[in-house]
């Protein structure tokens, strides 16, 4: 179910130029916040813009953060999660205390922090989400890796004179895949949340490129006026972060029976 | 117990460094020296004015001595002055951390007194139907944008309904209420933030007592209560309950950044007067000693957080602070 929900929606993001009427940034203000009709099904916004247009658009942004985020954070979760894990001792330490120092930040406002440092706009708010949300992956690997570390057949890969990187990549890290994948579904849908509040503050992708996040500003600065604004960007995220939080839980149903 | 919370507290000092350093690192990342920012406006300054600027900061410096001076001003509480009104900024911050504490208290409150009896009651009814429109429940909470549910909430209680305020935490004729008029109207303007922002915690927690209920529950020593022909009441409240919330405990501290880290959002949402409408407001304008102290005071009050939580789990686990 959330597997086709979201395969709908990577089809919605591909094709989107063929599913909506207007252009999402065209301009018509003579249709100034419009609500939904039969001509523009979730209204218009305060330039005339449609808004279902806008939001089709936005699956593209908020997909490919997310993705992207994720990919970033992962591949950095498991580098420092292999070598904290199966090195241990003082690599271990230091990464571990990295870990819990970065744990201690509230994420959002480091996230506020380094945007607004940087200059904001889509690829920064990918990069600066994906370094900032690796440590709880690196923790997630550092344990398993200690686990698997200390059964036989790694011994025996040792015994048998394979080298440390083969054994860390080939022998162990295809063994933490599963709570890798969970834990990445999950991340995607967290990833996905962040961006729209970023972009909602106005310090994620930036206007006129549509964003589900800064829509919602345009929401809030209308919320006297015009609820669809606020509407649909809002339950087009929701459903997003649901189905990837449903496929996440459904994988860990098959990668831990512990469940 | 002493011991091991003078451990402990020992054990956050490296912590505190790293999050200076980093913070610190985090300024260095700006394009630009501060005194750029300081004087752009300005187009008259000359160029041995801004030499003198970046003397007086002492930006002349190389980096670790920088570093240093900032950490010397920083354990004295000096973090510099705002550069939007030059006011000190340790100062504005004191102004808003009441606000932003009184928020996040009473969002706590609200976690503890909701998350609990509903993970409880969901372990010993598991697989009912409140149970089941409960997990409903903690997914959605899990997967709603909170900011959203905000904009929803204000939409549907403030602006159709009319029934609560939308913005601040006083009225307009504030001055003109009674004692009782005053704090039921801060009353009024809490419902929606607290709601909000305890609202991502109530969905974790309620589930982690339950999971953590349930384990407990399905142990050895509660089926011999129960042989022992134990009333259900007695066997859940006295000998489950106990032991299935030690893990909560720690839940509930590490829920504080998260917490904390709401607070910058919903805060700017609701123009709540509190230390996280600050740090963003200091975050667009660019004002980097509001910002690095805002973000200093945040992480310093996440590990003060996590610190208590240890403390109280040492304090209910006796097997804890033995092993150690």
């Amino acid at each position: 179910m959330s597997l086709i929900f979201i395969s709908l929606l990577i089809l919605i993001a591909v094709f989107a130029p063929l599913i909506v009427k207007y252009d999402p940034l065209e301009q018509n203000l003579t249709d100034r916040l419009l609500p939904p009709s039969k001509k523009y099904i979730f209204g218009t916004d305060d330039l005339g813009r449609d808004v279902f247009s806008r939001v089709v658009y936005g699956t593209k942004i908020s997909l490919s953060v997310g993705i992207i985020a994720v990919g970033i954070s992962t591949v950095i979760g498991i580098m420092l999660g292999l070598a904290a894990g199966f090195f241990g001792k003082t690599i271990d330490t230091v990464i571990m205390r990295f870990v819990d120092i970065c744990l201690c930040f509230p994420t959002f406002f480091l996230l506020l922090m380094v945007i607004a440092f940087l200059e904001p706009n889509i690829y920064n708010v990918m990069i600066v989400i994906g370094i900032t949300s690796w440590p709880s992956i690196t923790r997630l690997i550092r344990g398993e890796v200690l686990s698997i570390r200390e059964r036989d057949f790694i011994l025996a890969a040792k015994i048998n004179g394979i080298s440390t990187l083969r054994i860390l990549f080939v022998h162990i890290l295809p063994n933490t895949i599963g709570p890798i994948l969970v834990n990445a579904t999950l991340g995607i849908g967290g990833a996905i949340l962040t961006e729209s509040a970023l972009s909602f503050l106005g310090l994620g992708v930036q206007p006129p490129i549509p964003s589900w996040g800064n829509i919602l500003t345009i929401g809030k600065d209308y919320i006297h006026l015009a609820w669809w604004l606020s509407l649909f960007p809002g339950l087009a995220i929701f459903f997003t972060v649901l189905f990837f939080n449903l496929l996440g839980e459904g994988l860990r149903d098959i990668f831990d029976p512990k469940y | 117990m002493l011991n091991y919370i003078i451990r402990r507290a020992i054990y956050i000092i490296p912590l505190l460094i790293g999050i200076t350093l980093i913070t610190f690192f985090i300024m260095q990342l700006t394009p630009g020296k501060p005194t750029e920012i300081m004087t752009e406006m300005q187009l008259k300054v000359s160029p041995e004015a801004k030499q003198r600027l970046i003397k007086l900061y002492g930006l002349d410096k190389p980096l670790h001595i920088q570093y240093l001076n900032w950490l010397k001003r920083m354990i004295k509480f000096d973090f510099g002055n705002s550069f939007k009104d030059d006011r000190p900024v340790i100062k504005k911050i004191l102004e808003r951390l009441p606000a932003t504490l009184l928020l996040n208290f009473l969002s706590l409150l609200l976690i503890f007194c909701f998350a609990l009896p509903i993970g409880i009651y969901s372990a010993i009814h598991k697989d009912k139907l409140f149970d089941k429109t409960m997990t409903v429940f903690v997914f959605l909470g899990y997967s709603i944008p909170k900011f959203w549910l905000a904009l929803i909430l204000m939409i549907v209680f403030g602006i159709f309904l009319g029934w609560l305020p939308i913005s601040g935490l006083r009225s307009i004729n504030y001055d003109e209420l009674s004692f009782c008029g005053k704090i039921f109207d801060i009353l009024k303007h809490l419902i929606l933030p607290v709601l909000i922002s305890g609202f991502g915690g109530l969905a974790g927690l309620s589930r982690y007592t339950r999971n953590s209920m349930l384990e407990v529950i399905n142990s050895d020593y509660i089926k011999f209560a129960r042989a022992k022909g134990l009333t259900e009441t007695k066997i859940i409240y006295r000998h489950a309950l106990k032991n299935a919330l030690i893990p909560v405990v720690t839940i509930l501290g590490l829920s504080l950044p998260e917490l904390i880290g709401g607070s910058f959002i919903f805060e700017t949402i609701f123009a709540y007067p509190g230390m996280g409408r600050l740090g963003y407001d200091a975050v667009m304008s660019r004002d980097y000693p509001m910002v690095m102290a805002v973000g200093s005071i945040a992480a310093f009050l996440t590990l003060l957080g996590n610190l208590l939580a240890d403390i109280a789990y040492a304090y209910v686990d006796p097997r804890i602070r033995i092993k150690q």
